[in-house]
């Protein structure tokens, strides 16, 4: 029986997904909606957009003003949307791929606009449409179909990259703890200006069979096992910190949103 | 403005006055010589109209947001030069797809890559027609004059709402940076042509059914209580992606038709000295400038020779270019390329009479005494 949520705020005849069986794609789509609902926001003023990849079909099934982009511009074509018609509420679906890596350069500028802009990314540390290659956020050592060998990139963290470019509310959760998500969105939308929302996902179907994670559910497992909020890992050991995901808020601060400094300009004519 | 405003404008400027003359309120651009002005311009103006203007982190973001922008229903407009236009090549192809109306300047300069930035050239033919992927139709417009400048910004407007589909407007870097006496039109002079709006309940709206007599859908802005979904997938009147093989093939057919369908409504070009003519050159920018000279010092040495010059560059002229063709002894088409536009005339006129060409690939403008000579030597 589908809920009320998905009569209310899915288009069923989009449905069924796309995602293999034990995605994490489905939580992080549903805490969207339900942050939505809680926020009671109109579905007419609420704006979905997404780039290319699993995570970012996302906005299909959703009953909102949405736009499926190209890959990895979904940051800008939402700041033309959000700067042409301050009104809407634009909420960003991306994926890692996506958002860090051909997207990169879209990220740190809309966090430095600080325009008001919800980002939510579905980290699931891999390519999954393209079939499973390393992406930014893939753990060095760890294999991708293209890299066979373990990959000896760097991995980015999003949240500290976020930050650091100028993002006024930046978190992070994953999956596992779903409740979670719902709360960071909603802090996300009430936040003037641009919000960077980590969810971190899992993919059985690449990236849990590349690395020998198991399945779904011991995917499920280790986030349990790993999260950890950000007090709590301050006050571990070097060692103890290591390979740990940091959850919760990770930075908070205000600053003059975008679209209403421009505002102050036209006002002065 | 009142009627006799004449005003001494730049080539850029024109292009910025006509874009507010036709509506435009959103500009987003990444500087690049030399369209740059474009963007300084907007940025001067648009805030004062209470439009918006944003400068991107690149080429990319700019079209992005300036489709963006559209979907949210305003008029939007970026400018590059040809490294930028290469990057924007797969928005444009997003717009195509998705029908999202706006207008990308192109004002050329030498190539390929990084190139010859503040010379003129007209390499960028080609890929105003075929630089995305895929099958499209596509109008580009191609000015000669500053003024002309200014109605061509605004017929690339007209265009992109009524056709919903990217426009583009090719430049040259001469006339961009030229000045020229411009007499600006008054208001009522000027059409405007908007999107059509759907006038039906939003529940039975269908973003991509085309009525019955149209050629494109009718355009719910965002906002505005008609929830859609947007996507560059092949997609259904209900907008959602599909990969059925007959859906695809319509579509396909359909963008490419709106527009092929209409060339009599989208073709414009100017002819001079053609009526009697014997011998015509196929020119149009900067270059039909310095043709239309060399007209006139070769009639006066008794040859019969005329200018064919295009304003709506694609779609091409095939008809008119036909006729031409079997009128004539001779047609030369001359351009700053290796020849990209002779290729498609000698396609249409070369089964019926001589097709030549004269190229020049410098960064320098090609003047009316090497046309004359290389006319006279012919
Ligand atoms: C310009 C361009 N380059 C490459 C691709 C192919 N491509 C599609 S999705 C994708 C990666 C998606 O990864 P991510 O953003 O992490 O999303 P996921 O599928 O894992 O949710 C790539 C490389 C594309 N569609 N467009
Ligand atoms: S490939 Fe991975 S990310 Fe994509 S739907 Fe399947 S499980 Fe989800």
């Amino acid at each position: 029986m589908p809920s009320e949520l998905i009569n209310k705020y899915f288009r069923t005849e989009s449905l069924p997904h796309i995602w293999c069986p034990g995605c994490g794609n489905g939580i992080i789509t549903r805490a969207i909606v339900k942050a939505i609902d809680n926020l009671n926001l109109k579905q007419d003023d609420v704006c979905i957009v997404s780039g290319i990849g699993c995570s970012s079909r996302a906005s299909g099934y959703l009953d909102f003003n949405t736009v499926h982009t190209t890959h990895g511009r979904a940051l800008a074509f939402a700041t033309g949307i959000k700067f042409a018609n301050p009104n809407l509420h634009v909420i960003v679906i991306t994926g890692d791929g996506d958002c860090a890596a051909i997207g990169g350069n879209h990220l740190i500028h809309a966090a430095r606009r600080n325009i008001d802009l919800t980002t939510v990314v579905f980290n699931n540390n891999i390519y999954g449409m393209t079939g499973g290659q390393y992406s930014p956020t893939t753990p060095t050592g760890d294999k991708g179909t293209t890299a066979p060998y373990g990959n000896i990139d760097a991995n980015f963290d999003l949240c500290e990259l976020a930050k650091a470019a100028g993002a006024t509310y930046v978190s992070r959760s994953t999956v596992y703890s779903a409740n979670m998500i719902i709360k960071q969105v909603e802090e996300g939308i009430k936040n003037k200006g641009f919000s960077f929302i980590e969810a971190i996902s899992i993919c059985p179907t690449y990236y849990g069979r590349k690395n020998k994670k198991g399945d779904a559910v011991d995917m499920m497992k280790y986030l349990k096992d790993n999260s950890i909020n950000k007090a709590t890992y301050e006050k571990l050991s070097k060692e103890e910190q290591e390979n740990k995901i940091v959850v919760g808020e990770i930075y908070k601060t205000q600053m003059p949103e975008y679209t209403e400094k421009y505002q102050k300009i036209i006002e002065l004519f | 403005m009142s009627e006799n405003t004449v005003k001494l404008m730049q080539g850029n400027e024109a292009c910025v006055e006509g874009a507010i003359a036709a509506g435009m309120r959103f500009y987003a651009g990444y500087p690049i010589t030399p369209s740059t002005e474009i963007a300084e311009l907007s940025a001067e103006k648009l805030p004062r109209i209470g439009g918006k203007f944003i400068q991107m982190e690149d080429e990319i973001a700019s079209i992005s947001a300036i489709i963006g922008a559209s979907l949210a229903g305003k008029k939007s407009m970026t400018a590059t030069s040809g490294p930028g236009f290469s990057l924007k090549q797969e928005g444009i192809g997003y717009a195509v797809m998705a029908e999202i109306p706006c207008v990308i300047v192109n004002v050329q300069r030498g190539g390929p890559s990084t190139g010859l930035p503040t010379s003129p050239a007209q390499g960028d033919i080609m890929q105003a027609r075929w630089g995305t992927h895929g099958d499209h139709s596509i109008i580009a417009l191609y000015p000669s004059t500053v003024r002309e400048i200014y109605d061509t910004t605004i017929k690339a407007f007209n265009f992109a709402e009524k056709y919903r589909t990217p426009v583009i407007l090719l430049m040259d870097e001469v006339i961009a940076h030229m000045r020229e006496k411009v007499k600006i039109p008054d208001k009522d002079e000027i059409t405007v042509i908007n999107r059509k709006k759907p006038n039906i309940k939003p529940d039975e709206y269908l973003p991509y059914k085309v009525e019955e007599n149209d050629f494109v859908p009718a355009m719910a802005n965002f906002g505005e209580g008609y929830r859609y979904h947007v996507t560059g997938l092949v997609h259904d009147e209900t907008g959602f992606p599909t990969s059925n093989h007959h859906i695809a093939e319509n579509l396909v057919n359909r963008l490419v038709n709106k527009i092929e369908d209409n060339i009599e409504d989208i073709v414009e070009y100017e002819e001079y000295q053609s009526k009697d003519a014997e011998e015509i050159i196929v020119a149009y920018g900067a270059t039909a400038r310095s043709v239309k000279s060399a007209i006139d010092v070769l009639r006066k040495e008794g040859i019969k020779i005329g200018l064919f010059r295009p304003i709506t560059i694609w779609p091409i002229a095939e008809k008119q270019l036909k006729e031409i063709s079997k009128k004539v002894n001779k047609i030369t088409v001359i351009e700053m390329n290796m020849g990209q536009y002779f290729n498609e005339v000698d396609r249409i006129a070369g089964k019926d009479t001589k097709v030549n060409k004269y190229n020049r690939v410098n960064g320098e403008l090609i003047t009316p005494e090497e046309i004359v000579s290389f006319i006279k030597e012919g």
